[in-house]
């Protein structure tokens, strides 16, 4: 191959592509905005918690639905799968160290994924659809009838977890370590999963995403790079799961249900999904929402819910930070999209 | 005697009771400039589709350069070296044109499942891709979307990103199709400049473009191969004006 008489890194289509994953001036907002709120609200960090909890759950979403293009509604499996792999080392008595038991979690999680992964992938679309939601409620009835291990209905409670690094307690009414344990894993997985989307194999499931047949006719290995993407996926939802369980000291049939994995999508519309941000951007509103129409309504509040998602649905596909994307395109129209 | 480039013996695809390729016995050899041609339905596509591996043979053949690749699967079928583009636009139509071009090249180069690198950050995929864009003259286009660009220059991108795949065997399936008559003087250059190392199976029913390109023409009727030969040859047969060019002719 002969080099190029001109320098091609300087054309600013390639200056854009070599700079696009850089971090941009806004990027460490979210994260400002996480630890004023330890210092905050020091009586809202159970909400905190669950909150981060959420948006690391909805991350997981995000890369395969927002990048991957994989359509699902069963995400709680592997977010179960992780909760309950903490939850019953910790009851029986085999493992309570909370950073391994994470890294356990996923490996569990991405086991369940790439499994069920290989399976369900050969179908796509409504079916897809149809069979990760059928997966997800085989896992729970599992869960369910196998309750001398997971409890059963009832669940597992008080589980016996470690301090954290050998010294900090998990404290279940003050839970101010569970706050900034949870924070610092979603920073990992965030970075990672940043990393990932901007790479090629990134780039090459958004190909995916936008056209599986040029895919194809390219050479790339679809099925496999769709497989890998979902272990991976299923591995952060297994570490959601199983921080879940950590910081609550508990378990039950909810981490595996469609309520979970229904919420998390929902979130991610709403946030606007394929953006990273989405998962931090819905997280917040969805809890804010929630909040403020159960208050005004407490009988029927998610009717409102529903309204805002059929209302995004047909008028703002890409979700809140799609408005804000296109609000602040008008604002500069000869900006460098 | 060395064996052909690409070949077919026998090669059979019925969808049904529609034999959509019938016993196609068909050559195309280093460096050709070949075209297949026929009436609407003549199973050229299908033809396309068997190639590259997209839809299996009921029965027969496909060797390159001599070895049987009837079994082989799509992707691993482009790694050998065989790039198609398609009959429609089938583009990542969200993406710039730069990043559409440079999936395809670092898919070849191997660089498509590192995870942890930046894309962007690829230099050598993408200087191999910005100087695909400039032999095609699309440089100026490089930062746009696919969906901003007129269906003449998507066309292009179809080429280029065929092109960045470095095939030995190109199979170009109507790659004027709904072009301008303005533009498609473009795409015929950009044909005509092609590596001549390269064999190329163009397929359309644009005789202007078949005419003026083609060394030799294959023509399909029914799922079937009809005749072979030269251009003057196809031009001068009459049962070949019969079937196909006399409909052209009296259209």
């Amino acid at each position: 191959m002969t080099a190029p008489a001109v320098r091609w890194s300087e054309h600013p289509a390639a200056v854009a592509l070599a700079g696009r994953h850089r971090v941009r001036a806004w990027e460490p907002i979210p994260w400002i905005l996480a630890l004023a709120f330890y210092f905050l609200f020091p009586k809202y960090l159970g909400f905190g918690t669950e909150l981060l909890i959420t948006v690391l759950f909805a991350i997981s979403l995000d890369l395969v639905l927002g990048y991957a293009g994989i359509v699902t509604l069963g995400q709680a499996a592997f977010f179960g799968a992780g909760a309950y792999t903490v939850g019953i080392l910790a009851k029986r008595g085999i493992w309570y160290e909370p950073i391994t038991g994470l890294i356990l979690a996923a490996a569990v999680a991405a086991v369940v994924g790439l499994g069920s992964g290989l399976v369900l992938l050969r179908t796509q679309g409504l079916t897809l659809l149809m069979l990760t939601l059928c997966t997800m409620a085989l896992l729970e009835e599992a869960a369910n009838l196998a309750h001398e291990y997971t409890g059963g209905f009832d669940g597992l409670d008080s589980l016996p977890i470690a301090p954290l690094l050998g010294v900090f307690e998990f404290n279940p009414l003050y839970p101010k370590t569970q706050y900034l344990y949870v924070l610092s894993v979603l920073f990992v997985c965030f970075v990672f999963v940043r990393t990932l989307v901007y790479s090629p194999f990134g780039q090459s499931l958004t190909g995916i995403r936008e056209n599986t047949l040029r895919m194809h006719a390219v050479g790339a290995p679809v099925r496999s790079r769709l497989v890998l993407c979902y272990a991976l996926s299923a591995a952060i939802a297994g570490v959601a799961g199983g921080i879940w369980a950590q910081a609550n000291a508990y378990v039950n049939l909810g981490t595996l249900g469609l309520d979970r994995a229904a919420t998390v999508l929902i979130i991610l519309v709403l946030g606007g999904y394929g953006r990273l941000y989405g998962a931090f951007v819905g997280a917040v509103a969805y809890m804010a929402l929630s909040h403020f129409l159960s208050k005004i309504y407490p009988t029927a509040w998610q009717l409102g819910l529903g309204l805002l998602l059929v209302v995004i649905a047909l008028f703002a596909r890409n979700g809140i930070l799609g408005i804000v994307e296109a609000a602040a395109r008008r604002l500069r129209p000869r900006a460098t999209s | 005697m060395t064996a052909p480039l690409l070949e077919t013996r026998a090669l059979c695809r019925n969808f049904g009771a529609l034999a959509a390729a019938r016993d196609v016995d068909f050559r195309l050899e280093t460096g050709a400039r070949h075209a297949l041609i026929g009436p609407n339905g003549a199973g050229k596509t299908t033809f396309v589709n068997l190639i590259t591996g997209v839809i299996p043979p009921t029965s027969g053949v496909i060797l390159m350069k001599g070895r049987d690749i009837t079994k082989i699967a799509q992707a691993q079928r482009v790694k050998l070296g065989i790039a198609r583009t398609f009959q429609i636009n089938r583009l990542f139509r969200r993406l710039s044109v730069l990043e559409n071009v440079c999936i395809a090249v670092a898919e070849r180069a191997g660089a498509a499942s590192s995870m942890f690198r930046p894309a962007g950050t690829r230099r050598d995929v993408v200087e191999e891709a910005m100087h695909l864009l400039e032999t095609l003259r699309l440089t100026a286009d490089a930062s746009r979307r696919i969906s901003e660009l007129p269906y003449g220059r998507q066309r292009l991108v179809e080429l280029a990103i065929a092109l960045g795949l470095k095939p030995e065997v190109l199979l170009l399936d109507e790659p004027a199709a709904g072009v301008p008559s303005a533009e498609s003087h473009i795409i015929l250059d950009a044909i005509d400049s092609l590596p001549r190392d390269i064999g190329v199976l163009i397929i359309d029913h644009d005789m202007d473009l078949v005419f003026r390109f083609a060394e030799r023409i294959t023509v399909m009727v029914s799922g079937a191969v009809f005749a072979t030969g030269s251009p003057r040859e196809i031009g001068a047969d009459t049962n070949v004006r019969a079937v196909y060019l006399g409909q052209a002719g009296r259209a």
